[in-house]
Protein backbone atom coordinates (compact mmCIF):
# COMPACT_ATOMS: atom_id res chain seq x y z
CA UNK A 1 0.00 0.00 0.00
CA UNK A 2 0.99 3.58 -0.24
CA UNK A 3 2.12 2.89 -3.57
CA UNK A 4 0.23 5.00 -6.48
CA UNK A 5 1.32 2.17 -8.68
CA UNK A 6 -1.40 0.15 -9.45
CA UNK A 7 -1.54 -3.84 -9.50
CA UNK A 8 -2.94 -4.69 -13.06
CA UNK A 9 -6.15 -7.35 -13.90
CA UNK A 10 -6.03 -9.69 -16.89
CA UNK A 11 -9.10 -11.59 -18.07
CA UNK A 12 -8.55 -14.74 -19.77
CA UNK A 13 -12.05 -16.56 -21.23
CA UNK A 14 -12.46 -19.14 -23.51
CA UNK A 15 -14.63 -16.15 -24.97
CA UNK A 16 -13.90 -12.47 -26.08
CA UNK A 17 -17.58 -11.82 -24.89
CA UNK A 18 -17.22 -13.20 -21.63
CA UNK A 19 -13.71 -11.93 -20.86
CA UNK A 20 -14.72 -8.10 -22.17
CA UNK A 21 -18.08 -8.09 -20.29
CA UNK A 22 -16.60 -9.65 -17.02
CA UNK A 23 -14.50 -6.57 -17.36
CA UNK A 24 -16.73 -4.04 -17.64
CA UNK A 25 -19.00 -5.86 -15.01
CA UNK A 26 -16.06 -5.36 -12.66
CA UNK A 27 -14.90 -2.18 -13.11
CA UNK A 28 -18.70 -1.31 -13.34
CA UNK A 29 -19.23 -2.74 -9.30
CA UNK A 30 -16.14 -1.81 -8.21
CA UNK A 31 -17.00 1.99 -8.79
CA UNK A 32 -14.74 4.44 -8.65
CA UNK A 33 -12.30 1.76 -10.55
CA UNK A 34 -11.58 3.97 -13.64
CA UNK A 35 -7.80 4.17 -12.88
CA UNK A 36 -7.40 -0.07 -12.30
CA UNK A 37 -5.66 -0.82 -15.48
CA UNK A 38 -7.65 -4.18 -16.71
CA UNK A 39 -7.47 -5.87 -20.01
CA UNK A 40 -9.88 -8.90 -21.11
CA UNK A 41 -8.10 -12.07 -23.48
CA UNK A 42 -10.90 -13.87 -24.47
CA UNK A 43 -11.12 -16.63 -27.45
CA UNK A 44 -8.48 -16.85 -29.88
CA UNK A 45 -6.58 -14.10 -32.16
CA UNK A 46 -9.20 -13.14 -35.18
CA UNK A 47 -11.91 -14.70 -33.25
CA UNK A 48 -13.27 -18.17 -32.30
CA UNK A 49 -13.49 -19.72 -29.27
CA UNK A 50 -10.11 -20.62 -27.00
CA UNK A 51 -7.82 -19.30 -25.46
CA UNK A 52 -4.45 -17.12 -27.45
CA UNK A 53 -1.44 -17.10 -26.47
CA UNK A 54 -0.82 -13.89 -28.24
CA UNK A 55 -3.95 -12.15 -26.91
CA UNK A 56 -3.02 -13.10 -23.18
CA UNK A 57 0.79 -11.90 -23.36
CA UNK A 58 0.04 -8.51 -24.66
CA UNK A 59 -3.10 -7.68 -22.16
CA UNK A 60 -0.55 -8.80 -19.61
CA UNK A 61 1.75 -6.40 -20.93
CA UNK A 62 -0.70 -3.42 -21.51
CA UNK A 63 -1.68 -3.54 -17.85
CA UNK A 64 1.42 -3.44 -16.15
CA UNK A 65 2.44 -0.52 -14.28
CA UNK A 66 5.05 -1.70 -12.22
CA UNK A 67 3.32 -3.23 -9.49
CA UNK A 68 2.75 -6.64 -10.84
CA UNK A 69 -0.36 -8.17 -12.66
CA UNK A 70 -3.32 -10.25 -11.47
CA UNK A 71 -4.14 -13.00 -14.26
CA UNK A 72 -8.13 -14.06 -13.74
CA UNK A 73 -9.06 -17.23 -16.21
CA UNK A 74 -12.06 -19.39 -16.93
CA UNK A 75 -10.76 -23.05 -17.27
CA UNK A 76 -8.92 -25.72 -19.24
CA UNK A 77 -7.01 -24.27 -22.14
CA UNK A 78 -7.27 -20.46 -20.61
CA UNK A 79 -5.07 -22.10 -16.97
CA UNK A 80 -2.94 -23.87 -19.01
CA UNK A 81 -1.76 -21.45 -21.61
CA UNK A 82 -1.25 -19.12 -18.73
CA UNK A 83 0.58 -21.68 -16.85
CA UNK A 84 2.70 -22.30 -19.54
CA UNK A 85 3.69 -18.66 -20.65
CA UNK A 86 4.71 -18.11 -16.88
CA UNK A 87 6.49 -21.30 -17.10
CA UNK A 88 8.52 -19.96 -20.03
CA UNK A 89 9.61 -17.18 -17.94
CA UNK A 90 9.97 -14.38 -20.44
CA UNK A 91 6.47 -14.38 -22.04
CA UNK A 92 4.74 -12.02 -19.48
CA UNK A 93 5.47 -9.01 -17.27
CA UNK A 94 7.48 -9.84 -14.28
CA UNK A 95 5.57 -10.13 -11.38
CA UNK A 96 2.33 -11.52 -13.32
CA UNK A 97 0.60 -14.09 -11.40
CA UNK A 98 -2.29 -16.54 -12.33
CA UNK A 99 -4.80 -16.38 -9.13
CA UNK A 100 -6.52 -19.35 -8.13
CA UNK A 101 -10.15 -17.37 -7.92
CA UNK A 102 -13.50 -17.55 -9.44
CA UNK A 103 -13.90 -15.87 -12.63
CA UNK A 104 -16.98 -13.38 -12.23
CA UNK A 105 -16.58 -12.81 -8.69
CA UNK A 106 -12.54 -12.89 -8.29
CA UNK A 107 -12.74 -10.59 -11.23
CA UNK A 108 -14.95 -8.31 -8.77
CA UNK A 109 -12.90 -8.66 -5.71
CA UNK A 110 -9.14 -8.45 -7.46
CA UNK A 111 -10.45 -4.94 -9.25
CA UNK A 112 -12.22 -3.41 -5.99
CA UNK A 113 -8.92 -4.45 -4.30
CA UNK A 114 -6.78 -3.20 -7.05
CA UNK A 115 -8.70 0.43 -6.89
CA UNK A 116 -7.43 0.98 -3.11
CA UNK A 117 -3.93 0.69 -4.36
CA UNK A 118 -3.49 -2.87 -2.57
CA UNK A 119 -0.70 -4.55 -3.51
CA UNK A 120 -0.45 -7.46 -5.45
CA UNK A 121 -0.24 -10.57 -2.44
CA UNK A 122 -3.93 -8.31 -1.27
CA UNK A 123 -5.35 -8.09 -4.74
CA UNK A 124 -4.80 -12.37 -4.90
CA UNK A 125 -5.93 -12.67 -1.76
CA UNK A 126 -8.91 -11.15 -2.08
CA UNK A 127 -9.53 -12.77 -5.47
CA UNK A 128 -9.02 -16.08 -3.86
CA UNK A 129 -11.18 -15.64 -0.82
CA UNK A 130 -14.14 -14.85 -3.23
CA UNK A 131 -14.24 -18.83 -3.33
CA UNK A 132 -15.43 -18.77 -0.05
CA UNK A 133 -18.24 -16.61 -0.27
CA UNK A 134 -21.19 -19.27 -0.20
CA UNK A 135 -24.54 -18.80 -2.07
CA UNK A 136 -26.69 -21.41 -0.41
CA UNK B 1 23.22 -39.61 -34.02
CA UNK B 2 20.47 -38.04 -33.94
CA UNK B 3 20.95 -34.20 -35.92
CA UNK B 4 18.77 -31.05 -36.53
CA UNK B 5 17.64 -32.86 -39.89
CA UNK B 6 15.85 -35.89 -37.88
CA UNK B 7 14.03 -33.52 -36.06
CA UNK B 8 13.26 -31.50 -39.03
CA UNK B 9 11.86 -34.75 -40.05
CA UNK B 10 10.20 -36.01 -37.01
CA UNK B 11 8.14 -32.50 -36.70
CA UNK B 12 7.14 -32.84 -40.97
CA UNK B 13 6.13 -36.76 -40.04
CA UNK B 14 3.85 -35.56 -37.22
CA UNK B 15 2.25 -32.39 -39.21
CA UNK B 16 1.58 -34.95 -42.13
CA UNK B 17 -0.04 -37.50 -39.57
CA UNK B 18 -1.96 -35.02 -37.63
CA UNK B 19 -3.15 -33.81 -41.31
CA UNK B 20 -4.37 -36.94 -42.39
CA UNK B 21 -6.00 -38.22 -38.78
CA UNK B 22 -7.71 -34.39 -38.30
CA UNK B 23 -10.83 -35.85 -39.29
CA UNK B 24 -10.38 -38.87 -36.79
CA UNK B 25 -9.04 -37.20 -33.93
CA UNK B 26 -11.78 -34.37 -33.78
CA UNK B 27 -14.35 -38.06 -34.13
CA UNK B 28 -12.78 -39.35 -30.93
CA UNK B 29 -13.02 -35.75 -29.83
CA UNK B 30 -17.24 -35.33 -30.14
CA UNK B 31 -18.41 -37.71 -27.26
CA UNK B 32 -15.80 -36.56 -24.52
CA UNK B 33 -15.12 -33.42 -25.60
CA UNK B 34 -15.66 -30.33 -27.62
CA UNK B 35 -15.02 -31.67 -31.29
CA UNK B 36 -11.76 -29.94 -31.88
CA UNK B 37 -9.07 -31.83 -31.13
CA UNK B 38 -8.14 -32.11 -34.80
CA UNK B 39 -8.68 -28.95 -36.30
CA UNK B 40 -6.56 -27.60 -33.17
CA UNK B 41 -3.59 -29.54 -33.38
CA UNK B 42 -3.58 -29.48 -37.11
CA UNK B 43 -3.80 -25.72 -36.87
CA UNK B 44 -1.01 -25.93 -34.84
CA UNK B 45 1.08 -28.40 -36.84
CA UNK B 46 0.77 -26.43 -40.02
CA UNK B 47 1.83 -23.10 -38.41
CA UNK B 48 5.24 -25.63 -37.09
CA UNK B 49 5.51 -27.36 -40.32
CA UNK B 50 5.40 -23.17 -42.09
CA UNK B 51 8.33 -21.75 -39.13
CA UNK B 52 10.52 -24.54 -39.59
CA UNK B 53 10.47 -24.07 -43.01
CA UNK B 54 11.60 -20.49 -42.91
CA UNK B 55 13.56 -20.66 -39.74
CA UNK B 56 17.06 -21.63 -39.47
CA UNK B 57 16.74 -23.28 -36.16
CA UNK B 58 20.10 -25.77 -36.66
CA UNK B 59 20.16 -27.86 -33.14
CA UNK B 60 17.90 -30.29 -31.89
CA UNK B 61 16.99 -28.23 -29.13
CA UNK B 62 16.23 -25.12 -30.92
CA UNK B 63 14.07 -27.00 -33.64
CA UNK B 64 11.61 -28.24 -30.72
CA UNK B 65 11.50 -25.14 -28.47
CA UNK B 66 10.54 -23.30 -31.31
CA UNK B 67 7.74 -25.68 -32.40
CA UNK B 68 6.55 -25.89 -29.12
CA UNK B 69 6.39 -21.90 -29.43
CA UNK B 70 4.41 -22.09 -31.95
CA UNK B 71 1.60 -25.09 -30.79
CA UNK B 72 1.39 -22.17 -27.68
CA UNK B 73 0.62 -19.78 -29.65
CA UNK B 74 -1.76 -21.19 -32.42
CA UNK B 75 -3.46 -24.23 -31.06
CA UNK B 76 -6.23 -22.50 -28.90
CA UNK B 77 -7.06 -25.36 -27.13
CA UNK B 78 -5.55 -27.09 -24.19
CA UNK B 79 -3.43 -29.19 -26.69
CA UNK B 80 -1.46 -25.96 -27.34
CA UNK B 81 0.07 -25.28 -23.88
CA UNK B 82 0.48 -29.51 -23.37
CA UNK B 83 2.01 -30.14 -26.81
CA UNK B 84 3.88 -26.77 -26.42
CA UNK B 85 5.30 -27.86 -23.49
CA UNK B 86 6.37 -31.14 -24.17
CA UNK B 87 8.52 -30.21 -26.77
CA UNK B 88 9.42 -27.00 -25.22
CA UNK B 89 10.71 -28.89 -22.29
CA UNK B 90 12.14 -31.56 -24.45
CA UNK B 91 14.30 -29.08 -26.77
CA UNK B 92 15.48 -27.29 -23.80
CA UNK B 93 16.82 -30.77 -21.91
CA UNK B 94 18.95 -31.66 -25.45
CA UNK B 95 20.11 -28.14 -24.75
CA UNK B 96 22.00 -26.73 -27.76
CA UNK B 97 24.05 -29.78 -28.95
CA UNK B 98 24.02 -30.04 -33.19
CA UNK B 99 23.86 -34.11 -32.36
CA UNK B 100 22.15 -36.01 -29.36
CA UNK B 101 22.31 -39.51 -28.98
CA UNK B 102 18.83 -41.61 -28.93
CA UNK B 103 19.61 -41.79 -24.98
CA UNK B 104 19.77 -38.57 -24.69
CA UNK B 105 16.52 -37.93 -26.14
CA UNK B 106 15.24 -40.66 -24.38
CA UNK B 107 15.68 -38.78 -21.09
CA UNK B 108 14.99 -34.91 -22.71
CA UNK B 109 11.42 -36.55 -23.56
CA UNK B 110 10.98 -37.87 -20.24
CA UNK B 111 11.95 -34.68 -18.68
CA UNK B 112 9.57 -33.04 -21.26
CA UNK B 113 6.48 -35.63 -20.03
CA UNK B 114 7.04 -34.84 -16.89
CA UNK B 115 6.48 -31.14 -17.61
CA UNK B 116 2.98 -32.16 -19.04
CA UNK B 117 1.91 -34.01 -16.13
CA UNK B 118 3.22 -31.64 -14.06
CA UNK B 119 1.26 -28.87 -16.24
CA UNK B 120 -1.74 -30.79 -16.76
CA UNK B 121 -1.72 -32.36 -13.06
CA UNK B 122 -2.55 -35.84 -14.85
CA UNK B 123 -1.11 -39.20 -14.02
CA UNK B 124 -1.28 -42.12 -15.86
CA UNK B 125 -4.48 -43.58 -16.09
CA UNK B 126 -6.76 -40.10 -16.11
CA UNK B 127 -7.23 -40.89 -19.70
CA UNK B 128 -5.10 -38.43 -20.89
CA UNK B 129 -1.95 -38.01 -23.63
CA UNK B 130 0.12 -38.95 -20.29
CA UNK B 131 -1.42 -42.73 -21.23
CA UNK B 132 0.40 -43.13 -24.73
CA UNK B 133 3.52 -40.80 -23.57
CA UNK B 134 4.68 -42.93 -20.55
CA UNK B 135 5.05 -45.90 -22.43
CA UNK B 136 6.45 -44.84 -25.01
CA UNK B 137 8.87 -43.30 -23.18
CA UNK B 138 9.57 -46.22 -21.43
CA UNK B 139 10.18 -48.09 -24.30
CA UNK B 140 12.47 -45.80 -26.40
CA UNK B 141 15.20 -47.96 -25.00
CA UNK B 142 14.35 -50.77 -27.62
CA UNK B 143 13.93 -48.05 -30.16
CA UNK B 144 11.47 -46.29 -31.67
CA UNK B 145 9.49 -48.63 -33.44
CA UNK B 146 8.89 -50.57 -30.15
CA UNK B 147 8.10 -46.52 -28.63
CA UNK B 148 4.80 -46.29 -31.57
CA UNK B 149 3.93 -49.78 -30.63
CA UNK B 150 3.76 -48.75 -26.65
CA UNK B 151 2.39 -45.45 -27.27
CA UNK B 152 -0.47 -46.99 -29.78
CA UNK B 153 -1.54 -49.72 -27.33
CA UNK B 154 -1.44 -47.14 -24.55
CA UNK B 155 -3.79 -44.48 -26.25
CA UNK B 156 -5.90 -47.94 -27.08
CA UNK B 157 -5.98 -48.79 -23.49
CA UNK B 158 -7.43 -45.46 -22.97
CA UNK B 159 -11.02 -47.02 -23.74
CA UNK B 160 -12.24 -48.35 -20.67
CA UNK B 161 -10.82 -45.52 -18.35
CA UNK B 162 -12.93 -43.31 -16.90
CA UNK B 163 -11.32 -39.35 -17.48
CA UNK B 164 -10.55 -37.41 -14.67
CA UNK B 165 -8.68 -34.81 -15.95
CA UNK B 166 -10.23 -31.91 -18.76
CA UNK B 167 -13.22 -31.25 -19.88
CA UNK B 168 -14.28 -34.98 -20.17
CA UNK B 169 -13.77 -35.39 -16.53
CA UNK B 170 -17.44 -34.18 -16.10
CA UNK B 171 -19.06 -37.05 -18.36
CA UNK B 172 -17.60 -39.21 -15.23
CA UNK B 173 -18.58 -42.71 -16.32
CA UNK B 174 -20.02 -41.85 -19.52
CA UNK B 175 -16.25 -40.65 -20.88
CA UNK B 176 -16.26 -44.90 -20.73
CA UNK B 177 -15.66 -46.50 -23.66
CA UNK B 178 -14.36 -44.05 -26.03
CA UNK B 179 -10.42 -43.80 -26.80
CA UNK B 180 -8.69 -40.45 -25.64
CA UNK B 181 -8.08 -38.38 -28.48
CA UNK B 182 -4.97 -36.65 -26.63
CA UNK B 183 -3.43 -40.33 -25.99
CA UNK B 184 -4.42 -40.71 -29.60
CA UNK B 185 -2.60 -37.55 -31.34
CA UNK B 186 0.38 -38.70 -28.70
CA UNK B 187 0.65 -41.94 -30.43
CA UNK B 188 0.64 -40.07 -33.79
CA UNK B 189 3.94 -37.57 -32.43
CA UNK B 190 5.42 -40.79 -31.47
CA UNK B 191 5.01 -42.40 -34.78
CA UNK B 192 6.51 -39.40 -36.31
CA UNK B 193 9.19 -40.39 -34.45
CA UNK B 194 9.79 -43.66 -35.65
CA UNK B 195 8.98 -42.39 -39.57
CA UNK B 196 11.76 -40.13 -39.11
CA UNK B 197 14.52 -42.66 -37.54
CA UNK B 198 13.02 -44.84 -40.86
CA UNK B 199 13.72 -41.98 -43.18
Amino acid sequence: MGDDKLVGIVLVSHSAEVAASVAALAKELAGGAEAVPVAPAGGREGGGVGTSAELVSAAAASVDRGAGVAVLTDLGSAVLTVKALLAEGDELPDRTRLVDAPFVEGAVAAVVTAATGADLDAVEAAAAEAYAYRKV
Amino acid sequence: MLDADFFRRWMAATAASVDREAERLTALDSPIGDADHGSNLQRGFTAVRATLEKDAADTPGAILVLAGRQLISTVGGASGPLYGTLLRRTGKALGDAPEVTEEQLAEALRAGVEGVMTLGGAAPGDKTMVDALVPAVDALRDGFAAARTAAEQGAEATTPLQARKGRASYLGERSIGHQDPGATSSALLIAGLAEAAEA
